[in-house]
């Protein structure tokens, strides 16, 4: 039987986030001067060596960012988090920074005297900005301990768009501008905040580090599965018995996720589709259930392990319906910057609107197929890229429901 | 080098070069939209995707740069498919009236949609109902046409460092907008219409005063007169399917006057008597302490610059008019007494490559005629409209001149258009006022080309005189804190809004790159190179003009019809 | 506090401007054009690209708005868990339809995306405090915190 195995959240629950000393008591910071004591390419070596990759969505592995960043020649480089937690159903970066803000802290740190950079930043979303106070309090906690020494941090916030998620636009957004990505290359560890070497990683991916060099890269990359390993934390929404949060090796499958920790269905209904990783992500039906959570087999089955929500439905849920507010979603977080997106998520949104409202033909799933795979591999930055994939796999899973709704 | 394959072809770019460079090297044509030859790299229309081998997302050819061993495709079925879904997307909700476009046949958009083929739109056509903005009296705003590709907000944020256009909101309701989506003319808009040249399709152009002009004509009481900029004529072939100054000025004159002019007259003319005004204006300031250094004020887009954004620095502007308006008061006077006409019978229409000389044209100080001086400006562009509507054969046309009284100029006035020009002109005439001398070589080469900013230093006598040439606002900006900051080591400068003087203004031909000015530029000296007279104080007209009417520069019938003031007009939001 | 005296706060900040709209948002629940203009020129951007900065992010209004600014979830979890009853309910309740805020200045009522709360949905927030498993029965005591 599949059980829980708590890195990133191993201090949840158990110590008062806002007193550094129970964080020092866990053995917390020891990490960090660990990491100071070694040489800055071991660092990385052991990192990279640990495969950790990205917590964030895209999967890219941490301690081969951080060598970018670290041989890119510059007079100032930063370290920056993504805190823009904005994937609906997700919440596990707060649940790290209310629970152990120093995790992340040290993560980041470790990080800065990897690459060379002295100046950090938090990026918050708008909808966190009561969780400001504990951030601070834990950088000063930090500071007048003397574990930060050259390294400044700073909480900056977003005010509302979801698509500041995206690196580049987080970028902008910390600039002070509207959030609209980047074009790419070039890459942020190379160019990023006011144009000097970046790193941006997720507040999952900083989590892991201290455990990964308290513990040894050897040991992280023996839990799970091979190709992603560690953990991921799952936060489950929906129709699911036990709606909340989970840390699990990346070798569990999604039924152990829903069926075992979930608890099952709710009130006795039978399971009809789990949309994994957020808004975007793929509508999983039974019969791809025992796929891992691991990033390479969610893309072997089209889906993706994005941010780790798990958002389950039962037999009564009207797919169309869910899919139809999803669109909507997009329609309203696009930046509005590249066309395929700022057009076509709109536009997908008001075909699925008319298929929802019993007016849609087969001509609209052909046309939103066509739409949708146009957005995602012509849109600038993933979320247009990544939006039509609830349409896309809904129309190929779940074609009975569209059926059912034709004129 | 790196060695690349494009659509089969192989090929060896420089490194560091975009597919779409690399493409555009050895033949291969890809479509854009947001790239602009002399702008930033935006890739936000998308337009330009092409395949890249071992890639699932199609690639940006504008933005991405090519590696060792790439093999693009860029008319494969997906690209193809991509494109024609991107421009379907477009279409959706762009206006369908191509036919009562002010782009009409010289649009972007318009081009690709024919290149693609695009029949019936799959997308529900959805017009977004934008109000048109006519706020001001030189260019329009028709939102409902944007495709936001933003190459108007860079041209006059980074061009011209004017910034009154923005992006307000985001997503599907994100739409460029003057500052605090106000009216442009509530906007710092300086009117320079550098936005025109830098958009793809219809969204923004010029007034047109068309209509106007051909009802003149049509009344049996009007004398209607005209006045051609110097920069006009190297461009106007453009608009009829010539080269670059390929236009005799003998048949423009005529083309002029088969479409309806009673009298044409040239803005040289007053070129020429702005110089002498101007050069004596600047010999006054320097013997007797005035104001330093002096601004050139023939540009109307440069004025509204320094009224919006350098109030303090409005003494620093020569007093005297722009060419267009001092011909303008000169017409209804000195030129109507002449000819023995009755001033309120004269229609007297410019023919500017600018549109902000259509604001200039109604601003109230205008009137010392004792009538609107200027009655209607056309741009080069609606003069061009007006050739093609009259189906004039410009290779069959016989030459004819100027009529004659405010008709003759020197090549100083011709070189007004181009960026420099006016200080070279004036420098022309300065030297010899000054000196009592003769100036053995006109040519100061050193004012000439499209640098942004450029100096020199003129010896007249033992008085060194410093000079400084901006053309494009943000390069102005640079000249203007200088001075506002008291550190300026110039007397006298010269500024033009248009990047490349003139010949680069918003009424002149679409340009789709900075060759183009460059090209219109070396027009502009061949003319100059090729008159008899090249100072304008040499010029005859204006001997006696002098002669018999004004007596002399600087004096109280110049004061009264050649020299204006200006006016704080700085915005609160800039 | 004036708008002038809480953005000169964050001038030193480096591309702070949003952290300056949030504090004038906390005085004066939205973006007066005046503080948009006086952001910029503290800030030395033109005023298109602080204007632009202020109509991009949805927390920002540079229209007046209630007082106390009530956002309803409508992302997909809280859809599905009755999010659109509690919004009823709402509109009801306050007599106004989304995007309007009530006659007396108290309210302003908006619809968000996910607020990451998701363990108890539907969720609300008021002035950013969120609201857990709200229901149209939750609403009056909620609403009689901020009356």
């Amino acid at each position: 039987m599949a059980e829980e195995m708590r890195i990133v959240l191993r201090n949840y629950g158990k110590i008062d986030p806002l007193k550094i000393d129970d964080y020092i008591a866990q053995g917390g910071y020891k990490s960090l001067e660990k990491a100071r004591s070694m040489d800055k390419k071991a660092l990385m070596d052991e990192v990279k060596k640990s495969n950790l990759r990205g917590r964030g969505g895209a999967g890219f592995n941490c301690g081969m960012k951080w060598s970018f960043a670290a041989s890119a020649q510059a007079d100032q480089k930063y370290v920056v988090c993504n805190a823009d937690e904005g994937e609906p159903g997700t919440y596990k970066d707060r649940l790290i920074m209310e629970g152990d803000p120093h995790t992340l802290i040290e993560g980041m740190a470790v990080c800065a005297y990897a690459i060379g950079a002295t100046k950090g930043y938090i990026y918050l979303r708008g909808e966190y900005l009561f969780l400001v106070e504990t951030l601070e309090t834990a950088i000063a906690q930090a500071k007048e301990k003397g574990f930060l020494k050259d390294f400044d941090l700073e909480v900056r916030s977003g005010a509302g768009a979801y698509v500041c998620g995206e690196e580049t636009a987080l970028i902008e957004s910390i600039e002070g501008k509207r959030g609209e990505p980047r074009f790419k290359p070039p890459y942020p560890p190379n160019e990023g905040l006011w144009s000097k070497p970046t790193i941006v990683n997720n507040v999952e991916t900083y989590a892991n580090i201290p455990v990964i060099l308290e513990k040894g890269a050897d040991w992280y990359a023996g839990i799970g599965v091979a190709s992603y390993p560690g953990t991921k934390v799952l936060t489950l929404t929906g129709d699911v018995v036990n709606r909340t949060f989970f840390e699990v090796p990346t070798d569990t499958t999604i039924r152990d996720v829903v069926f075992t920790f979930g608890g099952g269905v709710r009130d006795g209904k039978r399971f009809k589709a789990v949309q994994i990783g957020g808004t975007s992500g793929a509508f999983i039906p039974e019969s791809l259930l025992d796929t891992r959570v691991a990033f390479d087999d969610m893309n072997a089955i089209g889906a993706t392990l994005g941010s780790g929500a798990t958002f389950v439905m039962d037999e009564t849920r009207d797919i169309v319906d869910v899919v139809t507010r999803i669109m909507k979603f997009f329609e309203h977080e696009s930046c509005g910057k590249c066309t395929p997106c700022r057009e076509g998520t709109a536009r997908m949104h008001e075909l699925m609107e008319k298929i929802n409202e019993g007016q849609g033909s087969d001509k609209d799933t052909a046309l939103l197929n066509k739409l949708g795979n146009v957005m995602t591999y012509s849109c600038l930055c993933g979320l247009g890229q990544a939006s039509p994939a609830p349409a896309l796999t809904t129309i190929k899973h779940f074609a009975a429901d569209y059926q059912a709704k034709m004129k | 080098m790196v060695s690349i394959t494009i659509d089969g072809i192989k090929a060896s770019v420089p490194d560091g070069s975009t597919i779409l460079q690399a493409a555009r090297s050895v033949g291969v044509a890809i479509p854009t939209l947001c790239y602009h030859p002399d702008q930033s790299i935006k890739a936000n229309c998308r337009i330009c995707v092409c395949e890249v081998e071992g890639n699932r997302l199609l690639q940006a050819a504008c933005s991405q740069p090519v590696a060792e061993g790439m093999v693009i495709k860029t008319r494969s079925p997906k690209v193809l498919e991509a494109r024609k879904t991107i421009l379907e997307l477009i279409l959706a909700n762009h206006p369908q009236d191509c036919l009562n476009c002010i782009r009409n046949g010289n649009c972007e958009l318009q081009d690709l949609a024919m290149e693609y083929c695009i029949r019936e739109n799959p997308f529900e056509f959805k017009v977004r109902g934008y109000k048109k903005d006519f706020s001001t009296p030189s260019l329009f705003r028709d939102q409902d046409k944007c495709i936001m590709c933003r190459r108007c907000i860079e041209a006059c944020s980074v061009i011209q460092s004017v910034h009154a256009l923005g992006v307000e909101n985001r997503g599907h309701h994100a739409m460029v907008v003057p500052t605090l989506g106000m009216d442009l003319i509530d906007s710092p808009c300086i009117m320079c219409g550098q936005c025109i040249h830098a958009c793809p399709v219809g969204a923004i152009g010029e007034v047109e005063y068309i209509e106007d002009f051909l009802k003149a004509v049509a009344d049996p009481d009007k004398i209607v007169v005209t006045q051609i900029a110097p920069s006009v004529r190297v461009a106007i072939a453009e608009e009829i399917g010539m080269s670059t100054g390929e236009m005799p000025m003998e048949t423009f004159v005529t083309g002029l006057r088969q479409i309806g002019f009673d009298y044409v007259l040239h803005t040289n003319f007053t070129a020429d008597l702005t110089i002498v005004e101007e050069g004596n204006e600047l010999l006054k300031r320097l013997s007797t302490g005035g104001t330093l250094p002096m601004f050139t004020s023939c540009s109307p887009g440069w004025v509204n610059f320094c009224e919006t954004f350098y109030p303090d620095l409005l003494d620093n502007l020569s007093t005297c008019k722009s060419p267009q308006q001092m011909f303008g008061a000169l017409a209804k006077t000195y030129w109507a007494e002449k000819m023995g006409v009755d001033p309120s019978k004269v229609y007297s229409v410019s023919i500017m490559p600018c549109v902000a000389k259509k604001f200039e044209a109604q601003r109230p100080e205008m009137n010392a005629s004792g009538y609107q001086d200027v009655d209607v400006v056309l741009t080069t562009r609606e003069i061009g409209r007006l050739f093609r509507m009259s189906g004039l054969d410009f290779t069959k046309l016989p030459p004819s001149n100027f009529d004659s009284w405010m008709g003759a100029y020197s090549g100083a006035a011709v070189i007004f258009g181009a960026s420099g020009g006016v200080m070279e002109a004036a420098l022309r005439t300065v030297y010899e006022v000054a000196t009592g001398k003769t100036l053995e070589d006109v040519n100061f080469t050193a004012t000439r080309g499209i640098t942004g900013i450029k100096d020199a230093e003129v010896d007249l006598d033992g008085t060194k005189v410093k000079v400084a040439i901006a053309n494009g606002l943000a390069n102005a900006r640079k000249l203007m804190n200088q001075v506002r900051a008291g550190e300026s080591p110039y007397h006298f400068i010269e500024i033009m809004a248009c990047p490349g003087g003139c010949i680069g203004g918003g009424g002149q031909p679409i340009t789709k790159a900075n060759a183009k000015r460059v090209e219109r530029i070396e027009a502009i000296y061949v003319e100059d190179e090729n008159l008899p007279v090249r100072k304008s104080h040499d010029n005859p007209e204006v001997k006696a003009l002098y002669d018999e009417f004004l007596h002399e520069p600087l004096g109280h019938k110049s004061h009264e019809l050649l020299h204006t003031h200006y006016h704080d007009n700085q915005k609160k939001y800039l | 506090m004036s708008y002038k005296e809480i953005i000169a706060k964050y001038a030193d900040k480096p591309g702070g401007i949003i952290e300056a709209y949030h504090a004038i948002q906390r005085e004066m629940s939205y973006l007066p054009i005046e503080a948009v203009g006086e952001t910029a020129e503290v800030f030395k951007v033109p005023v298109s690209q602080a204007y632009g900065v202020a109509t991009f992010y949805s927390m920002f209004s540079v229209k007046a708005r209630g007082k106390n600014i009530i956002r309803l979830c409508e992302s997909a979890p809280c859809h599905v868990a009755g999010a659109e009853e509690v919004l009823a309910a709402l509109e009801k309740e306050l007599g106004i339809k989304v995007g309007e805020s009530t006659a007396d200045g108290k309210f302003a009522l908006e619809l968000s995306e996910c607020v990451g709360q998701c363990q108890a949905t539907p969720v609300l927030t008021v002035n950013g405090k969120p609201y857990f498993e709200v229901s149209p029965a939750k609403l009056t005591g909620i609403l009689a915190e901020y009356k």
